[in-house]
């Protein structure tokens, strides 16, 4: 797997997607920083980018990536390899490089900013820890697409709309469900319901950090346990492995059966 | 009337002349404070050494004492009632250390409990462990300096005020650092003080209280994770400058609490990781000016009537809400703030946007109704909601915009 | 050496291999034909585990194959497309294949047998289709096991390096080896093939010669012959 994990990475992050996911970040930060001049907004600012983008981006390279790839999967699965070495090295490649163009993007115009000497380092942490997460995931759902539908065309369509779905339809349903039902008590409901969400899941990791005061305005007995302890950045983080790890088993468990 | 005074003055004079100083030791031929106390004359000075006191309702009655404290002293009252019981003028009291003063439904035990006295100071007393700390009553002309306060207060009901006025004025409270009881400092029906350079954290309830009390003045003051920071209520003129509002967190907990007050400033406070940084509440003619509002679940949230309220100047930086408001308008007025969230843009760069700010979101009033849908806070869906209806208002009220938001952070 | 019983294989509704029986004992050179959809692909595949069998036995050597990926050491594939990661670079992809094999392999003597020593550095998007399918042939010769499936290897290349790749296929036949070719170019075929498998309907139809197929059919020209299979069918 990690032979694999190699190749693909060397392939990727030498490919010009990479340096323009790189760039965009580096110019993001750069300009969030330097000329907005003030660090609770310009994490603000990130945090509506990276709920956002990074699932879109995940979902989009991973489906590409798959496709592009097909023929030389070919090549990789005539080889004594283990099937799920190839699909999971492959995967671990797309994920490990756009989380680098991240990383390193973002990080650097806040090093030079000289973010270590200030408070909001844990906020930034945060943001990246979700934006990791995030790749993590959507990269490996996109992959799930892609290995079950043969047309490319259908694929991205596919992939598209799951992204969609979760990132605002989801949410939409979730906010009329509860306006629905307000006479009932909701906050289980609405945690349970973040949880089948990752982007959900990830903002709620950020607002912890960003937004704790007026999630404690909320007089819920359900809600001051979850934000008001570390229950509910430990329970989130937990999901969010968990999300890592379903699209992941879903992997290896299709490609035993496949038909290449 | 002349007469009286000359009197008066003339016993002062006769009182200093004569003035001794009584020690108070272990070692002493006076080893009571009670028996100091009972030994000295207007004008006498009681020097109570180091060492442990165990007394109660030691009662000082028509005396000018000055009592001092050498290396804090400790008087245990032993849970047993008040420590001090005064009713005099011109006294003082530095330098001493009271402890466990018992609760009680009956009476309102203090460590030092003031009544009907005049020109006074209580300074650099340490209390600990306490029920009431510094009650005043019917007192007027006081400093209140420097006085450390601790207790550990868990319910409401079994726990009292740091310092508690009542029905006082023109006192001067001061430097002092009060923790963990229920309110930091009360006032009610007190007129004309000075609250200056205080810490209140940790309490129970409010950092400071007013109650029916007008024309006073609170200064440079911190008020820290505490019920809430400060609630002023049912008072006039009054002046608020210069404090630091931070963390009072949780769902009824509030930077500042305002509840029909009129003729109020508000000018240079910052209010920074609150719940709500302001609720008002039927408030009238409320100046807001350069404040910084930074990071707050509400910056201001707008109960029912309120009137010609001015918020000029503020900054309002990353706060999760900025303006919540419920009812019309009503000549309340927005201008010339610094709006972190403003996206607008200014073409004749004379540092004013050109497009007005809504700063009241859609989103507030779903929160309103439905409050699990806090939770949603900052997802894209809502996103576009809020984005829609700033485009074309129909919840929120359209004229409630600031017609002149800054582009750049307000420097005050 | 291979050895496959009762193959069945279809996708949804679609039956491709339908009870195929295939021995193969003999070193030397088997061409796999057959027209589009007759289950070439699908029984190339199996034998290399990339498809799975809904019922049959795959052996090779004696062992079943089904479900394993270690005896994929001992056989080597040309894939039908040659498209690699193509920021990698060619050697890098060697790198990466012996890396996989973990044995030993003539990548030095296959690189100047096609010439490839100028596109070593070179990344794999910037090169022609023709020079792709030499590196794709490199990869698949270079590791010399036994036995050799070949997915239309003739596609794409230049005239020159037809002649070698015919030169190379022969003489891995003299040295012993297994090779199953699949390609619609006839005379390739003629030319080279031990050995005819005609596919149809997911099931052997012809299993013979070159000249065992043209006596049978009676057609003196190799692709009248293939034609005259496919005509038969349909009367």
């Amino acid at each position: 797997m990690f032979k694999i994990l190699k190749y693909s990475f060397f392939d990727l992050v030498r490919s010009s997607w990479s340096y323009v996911y790189f760039f965009f970040y580096l110019l993001l930060g750069t300009t969030l920083l330097f000329l907005n001049n003030n660090l609770s907004t310009a994490v603000i600012t990130l945090m509506n980018v990276i709920i956002m983008l990074v699932p879109l981006i995940g979902t989009i390279f991973g489906v590409m990536y798959y496709y592009n790839s097909r023929e030389f999967t070919e090549l990789l699965l005539a080889q004594p390899v283990k099937r799920s070495s190839i699909f999971l090295g492959q995967y671990l490649g797309v994920a490990i490089s756009l989380s680098l163009s991240l990383v390193i993007g973002l990080g650097l115009p806040f090093v030079a900013y000289g973010l270590f000497k200030s408070p909001a380092i844990w906020d930034f942490v945060m943001l990246l820890i979700t934006g990791l997460f995030l790749t993590l995931i959507f990269s490996a759902l996109a992959f799930n697409i892609a290995l079950s539908n043969e047309n490319k065309i259908k694929g991205f369509g596919f992939a598209i709309l799951m992204w969609l779905f979760l990132a605002v339809i989801y949410d939409g349903l979730f906010l009329l469900s509860l306006v629905y039902f307000q006479e009932y008590p909701l906050d289980k409901f609405s945690l349970v319901a973040t949880m089948f969400n990752p982007i959900d899941l990830s903002r709620i990791l950020i607002l912890l950090k960003l937004d704790i005061s007026a999630l404690l305005s909320y007089t819920g007995a359900v809600f001051k346990e979850f934000f008001g302890t570390p229950v509910g950045a430990f329970a989130s983080l937990g999901m969010l492995v968990v999300w890592v790890i379903l699209p992941l088993f879903r992997i290896s468990r299709v490609v035993r059966r496949k038909d290449f | 009337m002349k007469k009286i005074l000359l009197f008066f003055s003339l016993f002062f004079f006769v009182s200093t002349i004569a003035a001794k100083e009584i020690v108070v030791c272990h070692e002493c031929d006076v080893s009571s404070i009670k028996r100091a106390v009972e030994l000295a004359k207007s004008g006498d000075t009681i020097r109570i050494k180091k060492g442990l006191y165990k007394e109660y309702e030691i009662e000082i009655i028509g005396k000018s004492l000055t009592i001092i404290g050498e290396d804090y002293p400790v008087i245990d009252a032993e849970m047993k009632g008040t420590a001090f019981k005064i009713k005099a003028d011109d006294f003082s009291i530095e330098g001493l250390h009271i402890k466990n003063i018992g609760t009680s439904h009956t009476s309102d035990n203090a460590s030092i409990l003031v009544s009907r006295s005049k020109n006074f100071s209580i300074k650099n007393n340490r209390l600990s462990n306490i029920f009431f700390g510094i009650l005043l009553e019917r007192s007027e002309n006081g400093i209140i300096e420097g006085n450390i306060i601790r207790s550990k207060a868990r319910s409401q009901a079994n726990s009292g005020n740091g310092i508690h006025v009542w029905h006082s004025k023109e006192l001067i409270i001061e430097d002092n650092d009060v923790q963990g009881v229920r309110d930091g400092i009360y006032l009610e029906f007190a007129n004309n003080c000075d609250i200056i350079n205080n810490v209140c954290k940790e309490n129970l309830r409010y950092g400071l209280h007013f109650m029916f009390s007008d024309h006073n003045r609170y200064l440079e003051n911190l008020f820290e994770n505490n019920g809430a920071g400060v609630a002023v209520m049912y008072s006039k003129f009054i002046e608020m400058e210069r404090n630091l509002f931070r963390k009072n967190w949780g769902s009824a907990s509030y930077g500042l609490l305002l509840k029909e007050i009129n003729d109020a400033t508000l000018k240079h406070n910052i209010f920074e990781d609150n719940t709500i940084a302001i609720s008002a509440d039927n408030t009238n003619r409320i100046d807001y000016l350069e404040n910084d509002f930074i990071s707050n679940g509400y910056a201001i949230r707008i109960r029912g009537a309120c009137y010609k309220n001015v918020f000029r100047r503020n900054n309002f930086l990353a706060n999760s809400f900025d303006v919540a408001y419920t009812g019309n308008i009503n000549e309340n007025e927005f201008s010339r703030n610094y709006w972190s969230d403003y996206t607008g843009y200014d073409l004749n760069k004379d540092g004013i946007g050109d497009v007005p700010f809504r700063p009241v979101k859609l989103f507030s009033y779903l929160v309103n109704t439905t409050p699990e849908a806090i939770i949603l806070l900052r997802s894209m869906f809502i996103g576009l909601l809020d984005f829609s209806e700033k485009v074309s208002p129909v919840f929120t009220p359209a004229e409630l915009v600031d017609p002149q938001p800054q582009m750049k952070k307000i420097k005050w | 050496m291979v050895s496959i019983k009762d193959l069945h294989k279809k996708y949804g509704s679609q039956v491709v291999l339908n009870g195929l029986d295939l021995e193969i004992k003999e070193k030397g050179i088997i061409a796999v034909l057959g027209p589009n959809g007759s289950g070439k692909t699908t029984l190339i595949k199996s034998i290399l585990g990339m498809v799975v069998p809904e019922k049959g036995e795959i052996e090779l050597n004696g062992k079943s194959i089904l479900h394993k990926w270690n005896y994929r050491q001992g056989l080597d594939y040309l894939p039908q497309i040659a498209n690699f990661p193509g920021n990698l670079r060619v050697e890098e992809l060697i790198t990466m294949i012996k890396d996989l094999r973990n044995k030993t392999a003539r990548d030095q003597q296959l690189i100047d047998f096609f010439g490839l020593h100028p596109y070593l550095d070179k990344k794999l998007n910037k090169l022609s289709g023709g020079t792709r399918q030499k590196v794709n042939l490199l990869l698949c010769f270079m590791f010399d096991s036994p036995l050799i499936i070949l997915d239309e290897p003739t596609s794409g290349l230049d005239p020159v390096s037809l002649l070698r790749l015919r030169e190379l296929i022969r003489t891995e036949k003299e040295r012993g080896k297994t090779i199953l070719i699949t390609s619609h170019i006839m005379n390739f075929v003629e030319e080279m093939a031990d050995r005819i498998v005609f596919l149809l309907d997911g099931k052997i139809y012809f299993d013979g010669t070159v000249s065992e197929l043209k006596t049978s059919t009676g057609q003196f020209d190799f692709e009248h012959a293939i034609a005259h299979l496919l005509s038969e069918e349909h009367v």
